[in-house]
């Protein structure tokens, strides 16, 4: 029982906290893209439409990226080339993004998916209790644990990481050194939709291998509040991404041992959970002004 | 050779026209790149789409129905997106709008008095502002992302709609489908102009009338501009932000509300599991489009209301997946965002080595 639950909690969580990472990196270096909620559908629908069309999963994951990556392009040529407003052009993405991904998916209605296959790795998954649910899974969650030791190494343990910080923190002094701040950002915000679509992929290959439209159902947009509630710290991304990814299997479990609860009550639990937290951590002023970026959201124009 | 962008000295009151006319223009060249690639006569298509809608009284009659509720809710995110909060929960003020304002008809259908239809469109907009006082209230106390949590409301506003049709609201009479009772006639939005449109269309205009007063004419709108543009200014002339802040998120989610109340008491005639199809997602476009001046948003409620028609169209005549409607919505904010860059900015072309000799030369 407790084995299926943890595993239940791990396929949750994995697509949280790759989407959320990747907005991260974006967010540090200034950027707020607020559209992964659309480059992860995107990502879903492409995945599982390549997936289905080659027969071959890691083509869907690459595709998936591929989108991922086509959709943070044109926000960023928007945001960083033309100069428009960060909060409207990420709506803007969204709303873009489950458009397309409906047109796109029509035909994958109904249509049996394939699913990403377990990776067993040897040995360790052999061990008693903790073998079977954590060394069992497909490779996008043993990407996920890679992708945040990578970020956070890189973050805050290379040069790289420290330019693309400067950049967030102070787009002026960094331009005044001679880095290029658009370069520097447009990378961020392509390694943002890398990741999320990558989460989409997960969504439509493995958490459930099929297409159903608005599958992402506001993960999106949990995201980017787990990037709020880690304060910019990769390393809590991962707690909070498992926090919610716990919160939201609920409704499946409650189920199970039919506890009389409205399901919707249950389904509304990883929204209001996500309200909750965000006031915690906001009303905690000290938190949220250390880490965050200093020039988050705001537009940058070089003067020659 | 490359091309770099000029801010202009100030804002540019041509392109402030232009730039939507561009926009919508550049949808429409792309639509019919995406009609062509799905195999269909773009030309044809961009006429089924957004012409002949026009030509017929019918579709008409259609579009200025699906027109109403985007004014409104555009109307009230106007003030939020010109004060510089960002609600993006007006779908969720309007489903919960609908639900208070069907409390009347759905829990006492015996109170068929004259009294009923202002009470309900008064819940209506009751509900809907509440619903929009918690993301507010939570900005203004904690400095909470108001984009965020009024995102999350709008899945927490539908699951509690399902709720309630599916569970305490159904209709007893309805053999367990999930949905409630047809409302009552005194409970009914009556048409007007010899049923050419509800009555929810001159209530949406004289509203989007009033608001463009209030902006224009108002020390009430005044600040609402400034605490946009510069709110250190606006602090400095006495105006509080987290005043405004309630003041927005109110005043939009109360339209929102009597949006939705009117959309279920003079369309749908009850309350169903879902009563939107994205009006509050489809109205940030139309606020936009709509320069965020409730003149320029009834012209652009009209014509994000065309593409809910228009896919319609293409579908029935060329199938043409009605999806395309969101992707053509999707891509006329784009565009709209692009081509407002005109309005601060313009294009210059510059060869690299003549603006690095002008530096060294400094």
């Amino acid at each position: 029982m407790f084995e299926a639950v943890l595993l239940t909690v791990i396929t949750a969580a994995t697509p949280l906290l790759i989407a959320a990472t990747g907005e991260l990196v974006s967010e540090r270096s200034g950027v707020l893209n607020l559209g992964v909620e659309g480059m992860m559908i995107m990502g879903a629908v492409v995945g599982f439409a390549v997936a289905n069309q080659t027969g071959s999963g890691a083509l869907g994951v690459i595709a998936a990226i591929a989108a991922g990556m086509a959709m943070s392009a044109l926000f960023g040529f928007l945001v960083l080339v033309l100069v428009t407003n960060q909060v409207a052009t990420g709506l803007a993405l969204t709303i873009l993004g489950i458009g397309f991904s409906g047109l796109i998916g029509e035909a994958y209605i109904g249509v049996p998916g394939l699913k990403l296959p377990e990776l067993f790795i040897p040995v360790l998954s052999d061990l008693p209790f903790v073998g079977p649910v954590l060394f069992r899974q497909d490779a996008i969650v043993y990407l996920s644990f890679a992708l945040v030791a990578v970020v956070a190494y890189g973050l805050f343990r290379t040069r790289l990481g420290l330019v693309l910080r400067a950049v967030g923190d102070n787009h002026g002094s960094a331009h005044a050194l001679g880095y290029s701040v658009i370069r520097v950002r447009f990378a961020a915000v392509l390694f943002g939709g890398a990741c999320s679509g990558l989460a989409g992929a997960y969504l439509s290959l493995a958490y459930t291998p099929q297409w159903v439209e608005n599958m992402t159902a506001g993960r999106g947009w949990i995201a980017l509040a787990l990037v709020v509630f880690s304060s910019w710290l990769p390393l809590r991304v991962v707690v909070g991404a498992y926090l919610f990814g716990a919160v939201s299997v609920l409704n499946l479990h409650a189920q199970a041992v039919e506890i009389d609860i409205p399901s919707q009550l249950l389904s509304s639990l990883p929204y209001l959970a996500t309200i909750l937290v965000l006031v915690l951590i906001s009303a905690n002023r000290r938190l949220t002004l250390v880490n965050t970026p200093a020039c988050l959201g705001k537009p940058f124009v070089p003067d020659r | 050779m490359r091309i770099e962008l000029v801010k202009r000295k100030e804002r540019s009151q041509l392109m402030l026209l232009l730039s939507p006319l561009i926009a919508i223009a550049l949808t429409a060249l792309a639509a019919g790149l995406i009609f062509s690639i799905s195999g269909h006569n773009p030309l044809i298509a961009l006429y089924k789409f957004f012409i002949e809608p026009l030509t017929q009284q019918w579709s008409l009659e259609a579009t200025i129905d699906k027109a109403t509720p985007l004014v409104l809710i555009g109307c009230g995110l106007a003030v939020c997106y010109l004060s510089n909060n960002w609600n993006i929960g007006a779908e969720g003020q309007f489903v919960v709008g609908a639900v208070f304002g069907s409390a009347l008809p759905v829990l006492f259908p015996e109170f068929e008095t004259a009294a009923t239809l202002p009470l309900m469109l008064l819940f209506g907009a009751i509900g809907g502002a509440l619903w929009a006082l918690i993301p507010a209230v939570l900005k203004a106390r904690f400095n909470t992302n108001e984009i965020l949590t009024s995102l999350m409301l709008v899945y927490v506003a539908s699951l509690i709609l399902d709720y309630l049709v599916r569970g305490p609201w159904r209709d007893p009479g309805g053999y367990n489908f999930p949905e409630s009772r047809i409302f009552s006639d005194s409970a009914t939005l009556p048409e007007v102009f010899g049923g050419l449109m509800s009555l929810s269309t001159p209530i949406t205009l004289v509203i989007a009338v009033i608001l463009a007063l209030v902006l224009a004419k108002t020390l009430k709108g005044f600040e609402i501009r400034v605490m946009g543009e510069s709110p250190r200014a606006g602090s400095f002339s006495g105006f509080s932000a987290r005043g405004l802040t309630l003041f927005s998120f109110v005043l939009a989610g109360a339209l929102a509300g009597l949006a939705g109340t009117m959309e279920v008491s003079g369309g749908l005639n009850q309350l169903l599991p879902v009563i939107s199809p994205g009006y509050g997602f489809t109205a940030i476009i139309v606020a936009f489009l709509g320069r965020l001046n409730p003149f320029g948003i009834i012209v652009a409620g009209f014509v994000l209301a065309l593409s809910y028609i228009g896919g319609e169209a293409v579908q029935s005549a060329m199938g043409v997946s009605n999806k395309i409607a969101s992707v053509i919505q999707g891509l006329l904010l784009f565009f709209v965002l692009a081509c407002d860059t005109l309005i601060l900015y313009r294009f210059r072309l510059t060869r690299r080595w003549s603006a690095a000799r002008e530096t060294t030369h400094v």
